[in-house]
C-alpha cells in the first residue's frame, strides 16, 4: 500500500533519466537541448508533486476552505519555467552561432574540425 | 503521467527533429494538465503559455536555421550511456523509498514556512492568491534575481546572434520565410488571427492586473503578451511587426521592467523600510503591500514580454 504513494516519484525518475540519456547519448545539439528540457520538466513535476496535499485545493484563499496545497513550490517552479525558456533561448542561440561557424550541429563533427589545422 | 513517459521515450527514439519539437510541445501541454490536477494553477498557466507556445516557436526557428534531420550515429557509446542511466535511476528509486507518500499532509515540506504563508498572508498582505503574495512579497529577492536571469539571457541572445554582419553565410531557410506565401494568402489564418490578437493582448492585461486575486501574474502575462506579437509576426510579416514594436522599444522596456522592480525596492529603503519591504509605501501597511506587488508584477511583466519579443525577433531576423 505504501509503495503506491511513491509511483509519482518513480515516473519523475523515469522522465529524468530519459532526459539524461538524450543529453549524454545524442550528438545533435538541438536534441541535447530537448533532453535538457525534459529533465527540467521532470524536476518541475517532482516539486509540484511534493506540494500536493490530499484533499487540498489550489492556494487561493476563499471562504469555507481549510486545506490548501503548499504554495511555496508553486512559486519556485512558476519562476523556474520562465527562466527555463530564457536559458533555452540562450542555448538555441549558441546552436545557431555554432552552425554558422562550423556548418554542422553534430557534436563530434565540429570537434573533428577543431582538430584540423 | 504515463502518457508523459511515453512521449519522453518517443522523443528519445525519433530522428526527425521537427517531430521531436512538436512532441515537446505536446509534452509541455500534458505537464500543464498534470499541474492543474495537482492544484498548481499558476504553474499550469505558465507551462501552457511557455512550453506549448514560445519555446516550440523558438525551437522551430532554430531548426529552420540549421537542419531538421538528426544524423544516425553508430551506437558505440550509447550502450554505456544506457547502463549509466539505468544505474542512476535505480539509485534514485532507492532514495525515494524514504520519501513521504503522495499527498501526505504530515510531510516535512508542509511544516516549515508554508503554514505561515497560508495563515498570515491573508491579514498581512490581503490578497487571496497566496502564490502571488509569496512570489512578489515574501520571496521578493528570489523573484528579483530570476527577473535578472531573464534579462541577462535576453542580452546574451542579442549579443550572440543579434548582429547579422557577424556570420559568414546565413541560411535562407527561415521558417517564417518558408511559410510566407501560403500564410499570406490564407484568408482563414489572416482573419482568424486578426480576431484573436486583440483578445490575446486584452487577456494578457487581465492576467497581469488580476493576478492578485486569481491565477496569473507578471510572468504569465508577459509571455501571453509576447505570444500575441509573435503570432502577428508569424502570420503577416516580420518587418511590419518590427515597425509596430521596434527593437529600441523592446530593449527600453526590457531595462525599464528591471529598473521598476529594483526601484520599488529602493523606494522602500528611502521610506525607512528594508529593501523590497512594501509596507512603508503607503500609510496603511496592507495597501502598501498591494501597491508594491502591483508595481513589481508590472515590472516583471514588462521585462518578460520584452525579453520574449526581442529573443523571437532576433531568431526570426537571421534570414536577412
Amino acid at each position: 500500500m505504501e509503495l503506491i504513494g511513491l509511483i509519482n516519484y518513480w515516473i519523475v525518475i523515469v522522465l529524468m533519466m530519459t532526459g539524461f540519456y538524450i543529453v549524454i547519448a545524442h550528438d545533435n545539439l538541438v536534441k541535447k537541448i530537448v533532453g535538457l528540457n525534459i529533465f527540467q520538466v521532470s524536476v518541475f513535476v517532482f516539486y509540484i508533486t511534493m506540494a500536493k496535499v490530499k484533499g487540498g485545493t489550489a492556494p487561493i484563499l476563499a471562504e469555507g476552505i481549510t486545506t490548501y496545497s503548499n504554495p511555496l513550490p508553486h512559486v519556485l517552479i512558476l519562476t523556474a519555467i520562465v527562466v527555463g525558456v530564457a536559458t533555452t533561448a540562450l542555448g538555441l542561440a549558441l546552436v545557431v552561432r555554432i552552425r554558422d561557424a562550423y556548418g554542422t550541429i553534430e557534436d563530434d563533427d565540429f570537434e573533428n574540425q577543431d582538430g584540423e589545422p | 503521467m504515463g502518457f508523459m513517459a511515453v512521449i519522453g521515450f518517443a522523443v528519445a527514439r525519433l530522428r526527425n527533429l521537427f517531430a521531436v519539437v512538436m512532441l515537446t510541445g505536446l509534452f509541455s501541454l500534458t505537464a500543464a494538465v498534470l499541474y492543474v490536477i495537482l492544484d498548481a494553477v499558476d504553474v499550469a498557466f505558465t507551462e501552457a503559455a511557455v512550453g506549448a507556445g514560445i519555446s516550440t516557436v523558438l525551437m522551430l526557428g532554430t531548426l529552420a536555421l540549421t537542419s531538421s534531420e538528426e544524423r544516425v550515429e553508430k551506437s558505440g557509446g550509447s550502450k554505456w550511456a544506457l547502463v549509466l542511466v539505468v544505474v542512476t535511476g535505480c539509485v534514485l528509486v532507492y532514495g525515494t523509498l524514504d520519501m513521504p507518500p503522495f499527498g501526505d499532509p504530515t510531510a516535512a515540506i508542509h511544516h516549515h514556512v508554508a503554514p505561515y504563508y497560508l495563515e498570515k498572508s491573508g491579514q498581512e498582505i490581503g490578497l487571496p492568491n497566496v502564490v502571488t503574495s509569496v512570489l512578489a512579497s515574501y520571496r521578493g529577492y528570489d523573484t528579483l534575481g530570476e527577473v535578472f536571469v531573464i534579462f541577462t539571457a535576453a542580452i546574451g541572445v542579442l549579443l550572440i546572434i543579434g548582429r547579422p554582419q557577424f556570420g559568414r553565410r546565413r541560411s535562407h531557410r527561415m521558417l517564417v520565410g518558408e511559410l510566407h506565401e501560403s500564410m499570406r494568402t490564407n484568408v482563414i489564418l489572416r482573419v482568424g488571427s486578426k480576431l484573436l490578437i486583440p483578445v490575446i493582448l486584452l487577456f494578457a492585461l487581465y492576467v497581469q492586473w488580476h493576478g492578485d486575486f486569481g491565477p496569473g501574474g507578471g510572468f504569465q502575462a508577459g509571455v501571453i503578451f509576447a505570444s500575441g506579437f509573435i503570432l502577428y509576426a508569424l502570420i503577416f510579416d516580420i518587418d511590419t511587426a518590427r515597425t509596430m514594436i521596434p527593437a529600441r522599444t523592446t530593449r527600453l522596456f526590457l531595462v525599464f521592467g528591471v529598473l521598476l522592480y529594483t526601484g520599488v525596492g529602493v523606494a522602500g529603503l528611502f521610506l525607512g523600510g528594508n529593501f523590497l519591504d512594501y509596507s512603508v509605501l503607503a500609510a496603511n501597511p496592507v495597501s502598501g503591500q498591494h501597491l508594491g506587488i502591483l508595481l513589481v508584477e508590472f515590472g516583471v511583466g514588462l521585462t518578460v514580454a520584452a525579453a520574449m519579443i526581442s529573443i523571437f525577433f532576433t531568431f526570426a531576423h537571421q534570414e536577412h
